[in-house]
């Protein structure tokens, strides 16, 4: 009884702010995402399938302060891809080539931290800085293609995104490559990101100040969105290309501009993969996973710029989480779980509109009980 | 000399023509989809999925049941042709039924099929791939006997060549000479006027991706056949490359087919180079040719976009309230 009230109150809260239906739903595919992959491992091992649920959401928590900088290390590049499709989204261009603009700025990246030693202290900042203008670069031509020939920025992404898995490979083969080990030279240390104190706070992990990065990233990316005249240009030619137009404003240039800003937000997530100690980039055939989360992580965290970057730690952490639950089972699972998400995000619309069904029906009755005992009048 | 360079030709073309066919039966299936008004990106991972479940049975098939190689070939091809379907089933329902964004549902089905085709392999199998190595190559007895057509089309033959030509005549056939193919292209240009004329839009929708899903299945079995002798969680963007050549394409059947021997053509220089004559002495990287097919689809989508051949309503879902 007590609880049927205090779900009435939230339900009566929620209707009031039409907003929060979508953060329930972003819940609703995180928690179906969950249950398939608890279904998946039902299958695979039934024993053992509550223990696996239960380390993919809590694993890192119990490894300590390591395992919390873990989550954060590995939770910042989804971070700035996720960042760079919600801003995107929010601009009305759908960002599928985060993949390629990141693997352009890895490539970047670590051939600045192969090359160019001699840079002492500016070393990292200087490959971090050319990884952005790379992925930049390479955002700017589905921008291009869009503004002055018409192409859909998905197609011509999708397209960039090959062109970038097989550049970097012919570049890697002919610029860096080392023919012992089959991949990419390992980069200088003074390219390594800095761990400042976090290293002290967060004993044994990996985590860098790439962290500090992301969030100022949030903060930029979220003040141009919603506090200049410039974001809310961008948005304008989103939601209106001619009404955009007709207002005077320049939709061509817009478009290139969102596309370069999404493209230079990836290339950074390139860099921070890549900048660190233990890792050397190998050639590949298929563009990185990465690219394809971040949509998972712009549509869980609603594109907006705070929403990416709860959305990102949350992906940290069941990704560690599954990393954890190797023991158990393979840690793709954490994948699977991932893809569910994204197809329960597409489908938000029924969710939506399930949610929606289901407080209206409890706050009408609830009204109407009140009704039959005269409390409303 | 001349000898030399015909035999140089035929060697070539019968590494092109499994490429080809697998490339073709691929988008094709895209065709049905886009045609009907879906945009399905979901090919590559259909593929994936098609290929797996295909590895798995012919691996049951091979060394369990102990089947010989062809008839198991054949049954692979129809189990990886139905899971693809019942696969695409999921970007349908998103897409129609649920008026759901097209490109996010086909991402969720891409990334989902590599996830579960390597968790899966790796849980029952130990590695990252399924082994299924046979020569799936034959004679066909008589035919190959043929000067020049029997060396190129009936001498160490795929089973997949023959399917996929079949294949390609049959789609033809079904778009453009039959009510079926007229109303799923109407479904795709304007599906408020198909509607008006009593066409189900959402019926034709979900045949359009299902008939997809049916040969990007199939396309997944006949890939893994034809050049990885195994399952290895992806397939090296084919499903992409597949989409590239229905956009240069300008969704056209026969322009396709025509397309398709020069997209197959670059991937196997990619991957032979070295044996071809010539090739190794001009030092092209092989990824070269890997990046080639995308970049002419780039080109061909700069100059014909504004007046571009694609579905007039691609991608939109159909709004009755809109009409």
């Amino acid at each position: 009884m007590k609880l049927g009230k205090l779900l009435d109150k939230v339900l009566l809260a929620i209707s009031r702010r039409p907003n929060s239906i979508d953060v329930i739903s972003s819940f609703t595919a995180v928690i179906f995402g969950l249950l398939f992959g608890f279904i998946v491992m039902l299958i695979i091992n039934p024993g053992a399938a509550p223990q696996g649920l239960a380390t993919i959401i809590f694993g890192p928590f119990q490894r300590g302060m390591r395992g919390i900088g873990d989550t954060i290390f590995y939770a910042v590049p989804i971070i700035f891809t996720g960042l760079s499709v919600a801003f995107a989204f929010r601009t009305g261009l759908f960002n599928i080539g985060a993949a390629g603009q990141m693997f352009i700025g890895s490539f970047v990246a670590v051939y600045i931290g192969i090359n160019w030693g001699f840079l002492g202290p500016f070393h990292w900042p200087v490959a971090v800085l050319g990884a952005m203008l790379a992925g930049g670069v390479w955002g700017a031509i589905p921008g291009l293609l869009k503004a002055f020939r018409n192409v859909h920025e998905v197609v011509s992404s999708i397209m960039l995104n090959y062109v970038a898995v097989h550049l970097v490979s012919i570049l890697i083969r002919s610029q860096i490559y080392d023919s012992a080990r089959g991949r990419a030279y390992s980069v200088e240390s003074t390219s390594h990101m800095p761990t400042w104190f976090l290293s002290d706070i967060f004993p044994r992990s990996s985590i860098n100040i790439g962290f500090f990065l992301a969030i100022l990233a949030v903060i930029i990316v979220h003040i141009v969105l919603n506090r200049t005249a410039f974001g809310y240009e961008l948005k304008s030619v989103g939601f209106n290309r001619d009404a955009a137009r007709y207002a005077g404003m320049n939709e061509k240039r817009n478009i290139i501009l969102s596309f370069t800003i999404a493209g230079l937000l990836s290339g950074i997530a390139g860099a921070l993969v890549y900048l660190r100690p233990g890792i050397s980039m190998a050639t590949a055939e298929v563009p990185p996973e990465a690219g394809f989360t971040g949509i998972a992580i712009a549509l869980l965290g609603l594109s907006a710029p705070v929403g990416v970057l709860v959305a990102g730690l949350f992906y940290g952490l069941i990704d560690r989480g599954g990393y954890f639950a190797q023991s158990l089972f393979r840690e793709e699972i954490v994948s699977i779980i991932i893809a569910v998400i994204i197809y329960f995000s597409a489908l938000s619309l029924f969710t939506k509109h399930l949610i929606a069904k289901f407080i209206r029906r409890r706050v009408k009755r609830d009204v109407e009980l009140q009704e039959s005992k005269g409390e409303i009048k | 000399m001349i000898v030399d360079i015909f035999n140089e030709i035929v060697s070539i073309l019968s590494y092109v023509i499994p490429v080809m066919v697998a490339l073709l039966i691929v988008s094709l299936g895209g065709l049905f989809s886009e045609r009907s008004g879906v945009i399905n990106i979901a090919l590559e991972g259909i593929m994936v999925m098609g290929g797996f479940v295909g590895a798995m049975s012919m691996y049951l098939m091979l060394y369990i049941i102990g089947l010989p190689i062809q008839l198991a070939v054949f049954l692979a091809f129809i189990v990886g042709a139905l899971v693809g379907a019942g696969f695409s089933f999921f970007h349908a329902f998103a897409s129609v039924s649920m008026q759901s964004n097209q490109i996010i549902s086909a991402t969720a089905l891409n990334l989902f099929a590599t996830a579960l085709g390597l968790f899966v392999a790796r849980t029952f199998f130990g590695y990252r791939r399924i082994n299924v190595d046979e020569s799936y190559r034959f004679d066909v007895p008589f035919l190959s006997e043929i000067p020049i057509l029997g060396d190129l089309l009936f001498k160490n033959a795929f089973l997949s060549t023959y399917i996929g030509i079949v294949l390609l005549i049959v789609v033809i056939v079904i778009l453009y000479k039959t009510r079926f193919g007229l109303r799923l292209r109407s479904c795709g240009e304007n599906p408020h006027a198909a509607d008006s004329l009593g066409v189900d839009v959402g019926r034709m929708r979900y045949a359009g991706v299902m008939i997809s899903g049916l040969l990007a299945g199939l396309g997944g079995v006949v890939f893994m056949i034809a050049f990885q002798n195994r399952f290895e969680s992806d397939v090296r963007g084919f499903g992409f490359l597949a989409l590239a050549l229905l956009i240069s394409g300008q969704w056209r059947p026969q322009r396709i087919f025509l397309i398709s021997i020069l997209f197959a053509l670059m991937r196997v220089v990619a991957s032979r180079g070295d044996s071809i004559m010539g090739l190794r002495a001009l030092e092209v990287p092989t990824d070269f040719f890997r990046m080639l097919p995308y970049i002419l689809t780039l080109v061909v989508l700069a100059f014909t976009s504004k007046h571009s051949r694609a579905p007039e309503a691609i991608g939109e879902p159909y709004d009755t309230g809109k009409r």
